[in-house]
Protein backbone atom coordinates (compact mmCIF):
# COMPACT_ATOMS: atom_id res chain seq x y z
CA UNK A 1 0.00 0.00 0.00
CA UNK A 2 3.01 2.38 0.69
CA UNK A 3 4.52 1.25 -2.81
CA UNK A 4 1.74 2.86 -4.72
CA UNK A 5 0.95 5.69 -2.38
CA UNK A 6 4.80 6.75 -3.40
CA UNK A 7 4.32 5.47 -7.10
CA UNK A 8 0.97 7.99 -7.36
CA UNK A 9 3.02 11.07 -5.69
CA UNK A 10 5.88 10.71 -8.20
CA UNK A 11 3.30 10.37 -11.33
CA UNK A 12 1.20 13.38 -9.96
CA UNK A 13 4.81 15.20 -9.71
CA UNK A 14 5.85 13.97 -13.26
CA UNK A 15 1.83 15.31 -14.40
CA UNK A 16 3.16 18.85 -13.26
CA UNK A 17 6.61 18.75 -14.88
CA UNK A 18 4.88 17.67 -18.05
CA UNK A 19 2.43 20.11 -18.07
CA UNK A 20 3.84 23.14 -19.01
CA UNK A 21 5.34 21.18 -22.29
CA UNK A 22 2.15 19.77 -23.09
CA UNK A 23 0.67 23.31 -22.99
CA UNK A 24 3.10 24.47 -25.33
CA UNK A 25 2.35 21.36 -27.57
CA UNK A 26 -1.14 22.62 -27.56
CA UNK A 27 -0.67 26.14 -28.47
CA UNK A 28 1.65 24.77 -30.75
CA UNK A 29 -1.21 22.88 -33.14
CA UNK A 30 -3.28 25.74 -33.11
CA UNK A 31 -3.99 29.08 -34.98
CA UNK A 32 -2.94 32.51 -33.35
CA UNK A 33 -6.95 33.34 -34.04
CA UNK A 34 -8.00 30.14 -32.15
CA UNK A 35 -5.20 30.85 -29.27
CA UNK A 36 -6.21 34.39 -28.31
CA UNK A 37 -10.42 33.40 -29.23
CA UNK A 38 -10.89 30.80 -27.41
CA UNK A 39 -9.31 28.98 -24.66
CA UNK A 40 -9.15 25.14 -24.86
CA UNK A 41 -7.56 21.96 -22.60
CA UNK A 42 -6.61 20.22 -26.12
CA UNK A 43 -6.58 21.72 -29.66
CA UNK A 44 -9.98 20.94 -31.36
CA UNK A 45 -9.29 20.97 -34.58
CA UNK A 46 -5.48 20.63 -35.07
CA UNK A 47 -3.94 22.50 -37.48
CA UNK A 48 0.04 22.03 -38.47
CA UNK A 49 0.50 25.27 -40.28
CA UNK A 50 3.30 26.70 -37.30
CA UNK A 51 5.30 23.70 -38.37
CA UNK A 52 5.05 24.13 -41.96
CA UNK A 53 5.79 27.74 -41.31
CA UNK A 54 8.89 26.67 -39.67
CA UNK A 55 9.99 23.79 -42.64
CA UNK A 56 9.51 26.45 -45.43
CA UNK A 57 10.67 29.84 -43.61
CA UNK A 58 14.11 30.45 -44.18
CA UNK A 59 14.54 32.36 -41.18
CA UNK A 60 13.67 29.69 -39.05
CA UNK A 61 14.77 26.67 -40.30
CA UNK A 62 18.33 27.79 -41.37
CA UNK A 63 18.27 29.20 -37.27
CA UNK A 64 17.93 25.60 -36.58
CA UNK A 65 21.05 24.18 -38.71
CA UNK A 66 22.54 27.10 -37.56
CA UNK A 67 22.29 25.87 -33.85
CA UNK A 68 23.08 22.32 -34.57
CA UNK A 69 26.24 23.17 -35.77
CA UNK A 70 28.16 24.72 -33.69
CA UNK A 71 26.73 22.41 -30.88
CA UNK A 72 28.46 19.64 -32.92
CA UNK A 73 31.83 22.10 -33.60
CA UNK A 74 31.78 22.48 -29.82
CA UNK A 75 30.83 18.73 -28.98
CA UNK A 76 33.67 17.57 -31.27
CA UNK A 77 36.37 20.22 -30.03
CA UNK A 78 35.27 20.40 -26.66
CA UNK A 79 36.11 16.36 -26.25
CA UNK A 80 39.57 16.44 -28.14
CA UNK A 81 40.33 19.04 -26.24
CA UNK A 82 39.76 18.04 -22.94
CA UNK A 83 40.45 14.18 -23.73
CA UNK A 84 44.06 14.79 -22.88
CA UNK A 85 44.47 17.55 -20.43
CA UNK A 86 41.99 15.02 -18.47
CA UNK A 87 44.24 11.79 -18.87
CA UNK A 88 46.89 14.36 -17.49
CA UNK A 89 45.27 15.19 -15.13
CA UNK A 90 44.31 11.50 -13.80
CA UNK A 91 47.51 10.31 -13.92
CA UNK A 92 50.37 12.75 -13.22
CA UNK A 93 51.50 15.34 -10.97
CA UNK A 94 52.97 18.26 -12.15
CA UNK A 95 53.89 21.60 -11.26
CA UNK A 96 50.53 23.59 -10.53
CA UNK A 97 48.34 21.04 -11.33
CA UNK A 98 45.44 21.78 -8.42
CA UNK A 99 45.92 25.15 -9.89
CA UNK A 100 45.29 24.75 -13.19
CA UNK A 101 42.68 22.06 -11.87
CA UNK A 102 40.64 25.07 -10.35
CA UNK A 103 41.31 27.57 -12.66
CA UNK A 104 39.88 25.62 -15.58
CA UNK A 105 36.67 25.10 -13.00
CA UNK A 106 36.07 28.57 -12.36
CA UNK A 107 35.44 29.34 -16.04
CA UNK A 108 32.52 27.04 -15.86
CA UNK A 109 31.31 29.76 -12.69
CA UNK A 110 31.58 32.73 -14.42
CA UNK A 111 29.18 34.60 -15.17
CA UNK A 112 28.75 34.54 -18.86
CA UNK A 113 27.54 38.03 -18.91
CA UNK A 114 30.88 39.03 -17.19
CA UNK A 115 32.44 38.10 -20.54
CA UNK A 116 29.98 39.64 -22.74
CA UNK A 117 31.11 42.95 -23.52
CA UNK A 118 34.84 41.81 -24.55
CA UNK A 119 33.39 39.27 -26.66
CA UNK A 120 32.37 41.93 -29.08
CA UNK A 121 35.60 43.29 -29.41
CA UNK A 122 37.58 40.08 -29.31
CA UNK A 123 36.31 38.15 -32.10
CA UNK A 124 35.24 41.34 -34.20
CA UNK A 125 39.53 41.44 -34.02
CA UNK A 126 40.02 37.84 -35.04
CA UNK A 127 37.03 38.45 -37.72
CA UNK A 128 35.28 35.56 -36.57
CA UNK A 129 31.85 37.44 -35.99
CA UNK A 130 28.84 35.89 -37.17
CA UNK A 131 30.45 32.90 -37.56
CA UNK A 132 29.16 29.52 -36.50
CA UNK A 133 32.98 28.69 -34.99
CA UNK A 134 32.84 32.12 -32.68
CA UNK A 135 29.84 30.44 -30.58
CA UNK A 136 31.49 26.96 -30.73
CA UNK A 137 34.92 28.00 -29.43
CA UNK A 138 32.89 30.63 -26.69
CA UNK A 139 30.78 27.89 -25.72
CA UNK A 140 34.37 26.03 -24.75
CA UNK A 141 34.79 28.24 -22.08
CA UNK A 142 32.24 26.04 -19.94
CA UNK A 143 32.37 23.04 -21.49
CA UNK A 144 36.08 22.11 -21.82
CA UNK A 145 36.29 22.15 -17.83
CA UNK A 146 33.32 20.39 -17.42
CA UNK A 147 34.78 17.59 -20.00
CA UNK A 148 37.88 17.18 -18.53
CA UNK A 149 36.28 17.11 -14.96
CA UNK A 150 33.75 14.52 -15.55
CA UNK A 151 36.66 12.39 -17.58
CA UNK A 152 38.82 12.86 -15.46
CA UNK A 153 36.33 10.78 -12.99
CA UNK A 154 35.98 8.08 -15.63
CA UNK A 155 39.45 7.90 -16.27
CA UNK A 156 40.57 7.61 -12.47
CA UNK A 157 38.55 4.58 -12.55
CA UNK A 158 40.69 2.79 -14.76
CA UNK A 159 43.86 0.94 -13.18
CA UNK A 160 47.33 2.36 -14.33
CA UNK A 161 48.24 -1.28 -14.74
CA UNK A 162 46.65 -0.84 -18.25
CA UNK A 163 48.54 1.82 -19.62
CA UNK A 164 51.37 0.48 -17.83
CA UNK A 165 51.51 -2.94 -19.35
CA UNK A 166 50.62 -1.09 -23.07
CA UNK A 167 53.70 0.84 -22.86
CA UNK A 168 55.92 -2.12 -22.07
CA UNK A 169 54.37 -3.84 -25.06
CA UNK A 170 56.10 -0.98 -27.32
CA UNK A 171 52.64 1.00 -27.60
CA UNK A 172 53.56 4.56 -28.39
CA UNK A 173 51.47 6.87 -26.04
CA UNK A 174 49.01 8.29 -28.97
CA UNK A 175 48.54 5.09 -30.44
CA UNK A 176 47.98 3.65 -27.03
CA UNK A 177 45.22 6.49 -26.55
CA UNK A 178 43.10 5.84 -29.31
CA UNK A 179 42.97 2.62 -29.65
CA UNK A 180 43.19 1.02 -25.92
CA UNK A 181 42.15 3.73 -23.45
CA UNK A 182 39.64 5.97 -25.58
CA UNK A 183 37.29 2.76 -26.23
CA UNK A 184 38.41 1.64 -22.60
CA UNK A 185 35.81 4.88 -21.48
CA UNK A 186 33.44 5.24 -24.16
CA UNK A 187 30.80 5.37 -21.53
CA UNK A 188 32.36 8.61 -20.22
CA UNK A 189 32.73 10.35 -23.72
CA UNK A 190 29.38 9.03 -24.35
CA UNK A 191 27.70 11.35 -20.95
CA UNK A 192 30.84 14.27 -21.58
CA UNK A 193 29.25 14.57 -24.87
CA UNK A 194 25.86 14.48 -24.22
CA UNK A 195 26.22 17.28 -21.10
CA UNK A 196 28.74 19.43 -23.94
CA UNK A 197 25.49 18.93 -26.69
CA UNK A 198 23.22 20.05 -23.65
CA UNK A 199 25.57 23.00 -22.90
CA UNK A 200 25.89 24.39 -25.66
CA UNK A 201 22.33 23.60 -27.17
CA UNK A 202 20.65 25.42 -23.98
CA UNK A 203 23.24 28.45 -23.63
CA UNK A 204 21.54 31.91 -24.92
CA UNK A 205 23.65 34.85 -23.72
CA UNK A 206 26.85 33.96 -26.28
CA UNK A 207 24.64 32.26 -29.14
CA UNK A 208 22.65 35.87 -29.19
CA UNK A 209 26.22 38.05 -28.64
CA UNK A 210 27.78 36.90 -31.19
CA UNK A 211 25.45 36.44 -34.25
CA UNK A 212 24.05 38.96 -36.21
CA UNK A 213 22.56 37.12 -39.47
CA UNK A 214 24.72 34.43 -41.47
CA UNK A 215 24.84 31.86 -37.55
CA UNK A 216 21.88 33.12 -35.71
CA UNK A 217 20.32 30.61 -34.12
CA UNK A 218 16.82 29.02 -32.96
CA UNK A 219 17.46 30.94 -29.37
CA UNK A 220 18.10 34.23 -30.66
CA UNK A 221 15.42 33.88 -33.52
CA UNK A 222 13.06 33.20 -31.10
CA UNK A 223 13.29 35.94 -28.43
CA UNK A 224 13.41 38.54 -31.43
CA UNK A 225 10.17 37.29 -32.31
CA UNK A 226 9.09 37.70 -28.32
CA UNK A 227 10.16 41.64 -28.36
CA UNK A 228 8.51 42.17 -31.76
CA UNK A 229 4.68 43.85 -31.48
CA UNK A 230 1.81 40.95 -32.48
CA UNK A 231 3.45 38.49 -31.54
CA UNK A 232 2.24 34.44 -33.03
CA UNK A 233 1.85 32.18 -30.06
CA UNK A 234 1.41 29.81 -32.13
CA UNK A 235 4.58 29.71 -33.93
CA UNK A 236 6.13 30.58 -31.31
CA UNK A 237 5.04 27.59 -29.37
CA UNK A 238 5.68 25.68 -32.49
CA UNK A 239 9.77 27.09 -32.67
CA UNK A 240 9.64 25.73 -29.16
CA UNK A 241 8.70 22.50 -29.18
CA UNK A 242 11.14 21.70 -32.15
CA UNK A 243 13.29 23.08 -29.47
CA UNK A 244 12.88 20.46 -27.15
CA UNK A 245 12.97 17.13 -30.12
CA UNK A 246 16.98 17.00 -30.38
CA UNK A 247 17.65 17.19 -26.44
CA UNK A 248 14.59 14.43 -25.78
CA UNK A 249 16.38 12.26 -29.13
CA UNK A 250 19.78 12.30 -27.47
CA UNK A 251 18.59 11.60 -24.18
CA UNK A 252 17.21 9.06 -25.10
CA UNK A 253 20.09 7.62 -26.39
CA UNK A 254 22.06 7.82 -23.51
CA UNK A 255 19.56 7.15 -20.97
CA UNK A 256 21.39 3.97 -19.62
CA UNK A 257 24.55 5.99 -19.02
CA UNK A 258 23.13 8.95 -17.28
CA UNK A 259 22.66 7.32 -13.91
CA UNK A 260 26.77 6.93 -14.17
CA UNK A 261 27.43 10.25 -15.24
CA UNK A 262 25.37 11.91 -12.44
CA UNK A 263 26.50 9.33 -10.30
CA UNK A 264 29.94 10.37 -10.69
CA UNK A 265 28.36 13.62 -9.27
CA UNK A 266 30.19 15.39 -11.41
CA UNK A 267 27.86 17.77 -13.75
CA UNK B 1 45.90 5.57 -7.21
CA UNK B 2 49.79 6.37 -6.80
CA UNK B 3 50.58 9.28 -9.80
CA UNK B 4 53.23 9.69 -11.88
CA UNK B 5 55.16 12.83 -11.46
CA UNK B 6 56.55 14.09 -14.60
CA UNK B 7 56.22 18.03 -15.96
CA UNK B 8 55.97 16.87 -19.55
CA UNK B 9 52.28 16.35 -18.90
CA UNK B 10 51.81 20.01 -19.04
CA UNK B 11 52.04 18.98 -22.81
CA UNK B 12 48.65 17.69 -22.65
CA UNK B 13 47.27 20.14 -20.60
CA UNK B 14 48.80 22.68 -22.81
CA UNK B 15 45.59 22.38 -25.82
CA UNK B 16 42.72 22.90 -23.27
CA UNK B 17 44.99 25.55 -21.43
CA UNK B 18 44.95 27.95 -25.02
CA UNK B 19 41.17 27.37 -25.86
CA UNK B 20 40.33 28.30 -22.24
CA UNK B 21 42.39 31.37 -22.01
CA UNK B 22 41.17 32.65 -25.31
CA UNK B 23 37.74 32.87 -24.19
CA UNK B 24 38.54 33.57 -20.48
CA UNK B 25 41.92 35.31 -20.00
CA UNK B 26 41.95 37.57 -23.00
CA UNK B 27 38.29 38.83 -22.46
CA UNK B 28 38.64 39.16 -18.36
CA UNK B 29 42.22 41.85 -19.01
CA UNK B 30 39.85 43.54 -21.64
CA UNK B 31 37.27 44.05 -18.50
CA UNK B 32 40.22 44.98 -16.32
CA UNK B 33 41.40 47.38 -19.06
CA UNK B 34 38.05 49.19 -19.29
CA UNK B 35 37.09 49.15 -15.68
CA UNK B 36 40.22 51.52 -15.07
CA UNK B 37 39.12 53.66 -17.88
CA UNK B 38 36.97 56.52 -18.98
CA UNK B 39 36.45 55.59 -22.65
CA UNK B 40 34.73 58.30 -25.06
CA UNK B 41 35.48 56.60 -28.40
CA UNK B 42 37.80 54.85 -30.46
CA UNK B 43 41.71 55.33 -29.02
CA UNK B 44 40.06 58.05 -26.58
CA UNK B 45 40.47 56.88 -22.98
CA UNK B 46 41.85 58.72 -19.58
CA UNK B 47 42.65 56.68 -17.32
CA UNK B 48 40.79 57.32 -13.85
CA UNK B 49 41.95 54.31 -11.45
CA UNK B 50 39.27 53.40 -9.15
CA UNK B 51 36.60 55.94 -9.45
CA UNK B 52 34.12 53.14 -11.57
CA UNK B 53 34.84 51.05 -8.21
CA UNK B 54 34.33 53.43 -5.81
CA UNK B 55 31.04 54.58 -7.95
CA UNK B 56 29.64 50.91 -8.24
CA UNK B 57 30.30 50.15 -4.79
CA UNK B 58 28.20 52.95 -3.47
CA UNK B 59 25.55 52.23 -5.96
CA UNK B 60 22.21 51.39 -4.67
CA UNK B 61 21.07 49.73 -7.65
CA UNK B 62 23.57 47.28 -7.21
CA UNK B 63 23.14 46.41 -3.55
CA UNK B 64 19.06 45.69 -4.58
CA UNK B 65 19.98 43.63 -7.38
CA UNK B 66 22.56 42.00 -5.00
CA UNK B 67 19.88 41.68 -2.04
CA UNK B 68 17.33 40.34 -4.61
CA UNK B 69 19.91 37.40 -5.85
CA UNK B 70 20.82 36.19 -2.60
CA UNK B 71 17.40 36.12 -1.54
CA UNK B 72 16.54 34.25 -4.65
CA UNK B 73 19.22 31.99 -4.68
CA UNK B 74 19.08 31.22 -1.31
CA UNK B 75 14.80 30.55 -1.50
CA UNK B 76 15.62 27.98 -4.66
CA UNK B 77 18.28 26.03 -2.55
CA UNK B 78 15.20 25.77 0.33
CA UNK B 79 12.81 24.41 -1.81
CA UNK B 80 14.78 22.23 -4.77
CA UNK B 81 16.87 20.20 -2.53
CA UNK B 82 14.44 18.77 -0.11
CA UNK B 83 11.82 18.43 -2.83
CA UNK B 84 14.85 16.76 -5.38
CA UNK B 85 15.57 14.23 -2.20
CA UNK B 86 11.76 12.96 -1.97
CA UNK B 87 11.39 12.72 -5.63
CA UNK B 88 14.67 10.54 -5.68
CA UNK B 89 13.53 8.12 -2.57
CA UNK B 90 10.33 8.21 -4.50
CA UNK B 91 12.20 7.14 -7.74
CA UNK B 92 11.46 2.93 -8.60
CA UNK B 93 15.25 1.03 -8.18
CA UNK B 94 14.41 -1.26 -11.21
CA UNK B 95 12.58 -2.01 -14.11
CA UNK B 96 11.67 -0.32 -16.88
CA UNK B 97 10.18 2.66 -14.78
CA UNK B 98 14.02 3.91 -14.09
CA UNK B 99 14.91 4.22 -17.56
CA UNK B 100 11.20 6.15 -17.86
CA UNK B 101 11.79 8.55 -15.05
CA UNK B 102 15.37 9.22 -15.51
CA UNK B 103 13.92 10.12 -19.10
CA UNK B 104 11.18 12.49 -17.99
CA UNK B 105 13.54 13.80 -15.40
CA UNK B 106 16.38 14.93 -18.27
CA UNK B 107 13.75 16.66 -20.46
CA UNK B 108 13.70 20.17 -18.93
CA UNK B 109 17.36 20.12 -18.46
CA UNK B 110 17.89 20.18 -22.63
CA UNK B 111 15.35 22.91 -23.16
CA UNK B 112 16.90 26.33 -23.70
CA UNK B 113 17.23 28.76 -21.05
CA UNK B 114 15.04 31.18 -22.69
CA UNK B 115 12.53 28.83 -24.64
CA UNK B 116 12.01 27.52 -20.70
CA UNK B 117 11.07 31.26 -20.19
CA UNK B 118 9.12 31.10 -23.02
CA UNK B 119 7.12 27.81 -22.03
CA UNK B 120 6.17 29.42 -18.50
CA UNK B 121 4.59 33.06 -20.27
CA UNK B 122 2.30 30.76 -22.35
CA UNK B 123 1.81 28.58 -19.19
CA UNK B 124 1.03 31.60 -17.15
CA UNK B 125 -0.42 34.52 -18.84
CA UNK B 126 -3.77 35.45 -17.58
CA UNK B 127 -5.26 35.57 -21.15
CA UNK B 128 -4.45 32.27 -22.95
CA UNK B 129 -2.11 29.80 -19.85
CA UNK B 130 -3.46 27.12 -18.66
CA UNK B 131 -2.13 28.22 -15.15
CA UNK B 132 -3.15 31.92 -15.54
CA UNK B 133 -6.96 31.24 -16.35
CA UNK B 134 -7.27 28.57 -14.09
CA UNK B 135 -6.33 30.39 -10.76
CA UNK B 136 -8.20 33.31 -12.36
CA UNK B 137 -11.07 31.27 -12.42
CA UNK B 138 -11.18 30.17 -8.57
CA UNK B 139 -11.13 33.92 -8.03
CA UNK B 140 -9.17 33.33 -4.72
CA UNK B 141 -6.87 36.81 -5.54
CA UNK B 142 -8.05 40.14 -4.64
CA UNK B 143 -6.04 41.62 -7.96
CA UNK B 144 -6.25 39.04 -10.95
CA UNK B 145 -3.44 36.78 -11.78
CA UNK B 146 -0.16 38.30 -14.23
CA UNK B 147 3.05 38.21 -13.51
CA UNK B 148 3.68 41.20 -15.16
CA UNK B 149 1.35 43.36 -12.81
CA UNK B 150 2.32 42.56 -9.56
CA UNK B 151 6.36 41.63 -8.10
CA UNK B 152 5.02 39.06 -5.81
CA UNK B 153 3.18 37.28 -8.85
CA UNK B 154 6.45 37.82 -11.09
CA UNK B 155 8.44 36.15 -7.88
CA UNK B 156 6.45 33.32 -7.88
CA UNK B 157 6.10 32.76 -11.18
CA UNK B 158 9.92 33.12 -11.71
CA UNK B 159 10.75 30.44 -8.50
CA UNK B 160 8.12 28.15 -9.87
CA UNK B 161 9.71 28.29 -13.59
CA UNK B 162 13.46 27.80 -11.56
CA UNK B 163 11.94 24.96 -9.29
CA UNK B 164 10.56 23.46 -12.03
CA UNK B 165 13.40 23.74 -14.19
CA UNK B 166 16.59 22.62 -12.08
CA UNK B 167 14.41 20.60 -8.91
CA UNK B 168 14.91 17.31 -12.04
CA UNK B 169 18.51 17.88 -11.31
CA UNK B 170 19.22 17.41 -7.62
CA UNK B 171 17.02 14.72 -8.09
CA UNK B 172 19.07 12.48 -10.49
CA UNK B 173 22.00 13.70 -8.42
CA UNK B 174 20.07 12.12 -5.34
CA UNK B 175 18.91 9.49 -7.36
CA UNK B 176 22.70 8.64 -8.24
CA UNK B 177 24.00 8.96 -4.67
CA UNK B 178 21.48 6.64 -3.10
CA UNK B 179 21.95 4.03 -5.96
CA UNK B 180 25.65 3.82 -4.78
CA UNK B 181 24.49 2.73 -1.45
CA UNK B 182 25.64 -0.99 -0.93
CA UNK B 183 21.92 -3.50 -0.17
CA UNK B 184 23.71 -4.70 2.68
CA UNK B 185 23.23 -1.56 4.78
CA UNK B 186 19.44 -1.72 3.91
CA UNK B 187 19.73 -5.30 4.80
CA UNK B 188 21.50 -4.20 8.72
CA UNK B 189 18.60 -1.90 9.05
CA UNK B 190 16.03 -4.38 8.30
CA UNK B 191 17.42 -6.66 11.32
CA UNK B 192 18.04 -4.09 13.79
CA UNK B 193 14.32 -3.33 12.85
CA UNK B 194 14.82 0.33 11.80
CA UNK B 195 11.94 2.76 10.97
CA UNK B 196 11.74 4.06 7.44
CA UNK B 197 12.71 7.33 8.82
CA UNK B 198 15.89 6.27 10.92
CA UNK B 199 16.76 4.31 7.59
CA UNK B 200 16.53 7.97 5.97
CA UNK B 201 18.16 9.63 8.65
CA UNK B 202 21.01 7.40 9.81
CA UNK B 203 22.18 5.40 6.31
CA UNK B 204 20.52 7.33 3.57
CA UNK B 205 21.40 11.20 4.30
CA UNK B 206 24.93 10.54 5.45
CA UNK B 207 25.69 8.39 2.22
CA UNK B 208 24.53 11.29 0.09
CA UNK B 209 26.26 14.07 1.94
CA UNK B 210 28.83 13.88 -1.28
CA UNK B 211 26.18 14.32 -4.32
CA UNK B 212 24.15 16.54 -2.05
CA UNK B 213 27.03 18.78 -1.89
CA UNK B 214 27.51 19.18 -5.32
CA UNK B 215 23.62 19.65 -5.48
CA UNK B 216 23.76 22.70 -3.15
CA UNK B 217 26.72 24.04 -4.79
CA UNK B 218 25.55 23.84 -8.22
CA UNK B 219 22.37 25.00 -7.47
CA UNK B 220 23.42 27.88 -5.78
CA UNK B 221 26.42 28.91 -8.43
CA UNK B 222 24.37 28.46 -11.22
CA UNK B 223 21.29 30.30 -9.77
CA UNK B 224 23.59 33.06 -9.00
CA UNK B 225 24.37 33.21 -12.87
CA UNK B 226 20.96 33.18 -14.01
CA UNK B 227 20.32 35.28 -16.95
CA UNK B 228 17.84 33.64 -20.04
CA UNK B 229 14.56 32.87 -17.51
CA UNK B 230 13.78 35.79 -16.39
CA UNK B 231 15.08 37.81 -19.27
CA UNK B 232 12.68 35.72 -21.63
CA UNK B 233 9.91 35.64 -18.85
CA UNK B 234 10.26 39.21 -16.99
CA UNK B 235 12.63 41.06 -18.45
CA UNK B 236 13.03 42.05 -14.83
CA UNK B 237 10.32 44.04 -14.06
CA UNK B 238 7.94 45.24 -13.15
CA UNK B 239 10.03 47.80 -12.36
CA UNK B 240 13.26 46.69 -10.66
CA UNK B 241 12.02 43.64 -9.22
CA UNK B 242 13.20 40.58 -10.52
CA UNK B 243 16.48 42.28 -11.78
CA UNK B 244 18.89 39.96 -11.09
CA UNK B 245 22.60 40.78 -11.35
CA UNK B 246 23.17 39.11 -14.19
CA UNK B 247 20.32 41.28 -16.05
CA UNK B 248 21.27 44.55 -14.93
CA UNK B 249 24.85 43.66 -16.40
CA UNK B 250 23.68 43.32 -19.23
CA UNK B 251 21.13 45.84 -19.01
CA UNK B 252 24.38 48.52 -18.07
CA UNK B 253 26.78 47.31 -20.63
CA UNK B 254 24.79 47.12 -23.77
CA UNK B 255 21.60 49.60 -23.56
CA UNK B 256 23.47 52.35 -21.67
CA UNK B 257 26.96 51.43 -23.03
CA UNK B 258 28.71 52.56 -19.42
CA UNK B 259 31.48 50.66 -20.21
CA UNK B 260 33.67 51.54 -17.53
CA UNK B 261 31.11 51.30 -14.85
CA UNK B 262 29.92 47.74 -15.90
CA UNK B 263 33.47 46.44 -16.34
CA UNK B 264 33.87 46.96 -13.00
CA UNK B 265 30.77 45.66 -11.67
CA UNK B 266 31.67 43.08 -13.99
CA UNK B 267 35.35 42.11 -11.64
CA UNK B 268 32.60 42.88 -8.59
CA UNK B 269 30.54 39.83 -9.50
CA UNK B 270 33.07 37.83 -10.97
CA UNK B 271 35.24 38.14 -7.76
CA UNK B 272 32.16 37.07 -5.66
CA UNK B 273 31.77 34.41 -7.86
CA UNK B 274 35.53 33.28 -7.66
CA UNK B 275 34.78 32.92 -3.64
CA UNK B 276 32.35 31.17 -3.73
CA UNK B 277 33.88 28.46 -6.16
CA UNK B 278 36.93 28.33 -3.86
CA UNK B 279 34.57 27.41 -1.24
CA UNK B 280 32.95 24.89 -3.61
CA UNK B 281 36.37 23.62 -4.94
CA UNK B 282 37.36 23.07 -1.29
CA UNK B 283 34.29 21.69 -0.08
CA UNK B 284 34.47 19.11 -2.78
CA UNK B 285 37.99 18.07 -1.80
CA UNK B 286 36.86 17.44 1.77
CA UNK B 287 34.18 14.93 0.82
CA UNK B 288 36.61 13.11 -1.29
CA UNK B 289 38.97 12.68 2.32
CA UNK B 290 35.80 11.96 3.81
CA UNK B 291 34.70 9.29 2.09
CA UNK B 292 38.34 7.23 2.28
CA UNK B 293 38.74 7.70 5.99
Amino acid sequence: MKIQKRTIALCLYFGILILPIYWMLNMSLRTNADILGNFALYPADITFRNYIKIFTDPTWYTAYINAILYVSMNTVMSLAFALPAAYAFSRYKFIGDGQMFFWLLTNRMAPPAVFLLPYLQLYSTFNLMDTHIAVALAHCLFNVPLSVWILEGFMSGVPKEIDETAFIDGYSFPRFFLTIFIPLIRAGVGVTAFFCFMFSWVELLFARTLTITEAKPIVATMTRTISATGLDWGLLAAAGVLTIVPGGLVIWFVRNHLAKGFALGRV
Amino acid sequence: MEKWEDNKAWFLVLPAFVIVAFSGIIPLMTVVNYSLQDIFGPGQAVFVGTEWFKEMLSNHRLHDALWRQFIFSGLVLLIEIPLGIIIALAMPKRGWGVSASLVILALPLVIPWNVIGTIWIIFTRPDIGLFGVGINSLDLLEVPFDHTAKPIYAWITLLAMEVWHWTPLVALLAYAGLRAIPEAYYQAAKIDGASPWATFVYIQLPKMRGVLTIAVLLRWMDSFLIYAEPFALTGGGPGNTTTFLSIYLVKLATMQFDLGPAAAFSIIYFLIVLLFSFAFYQALLNVGRGDKA
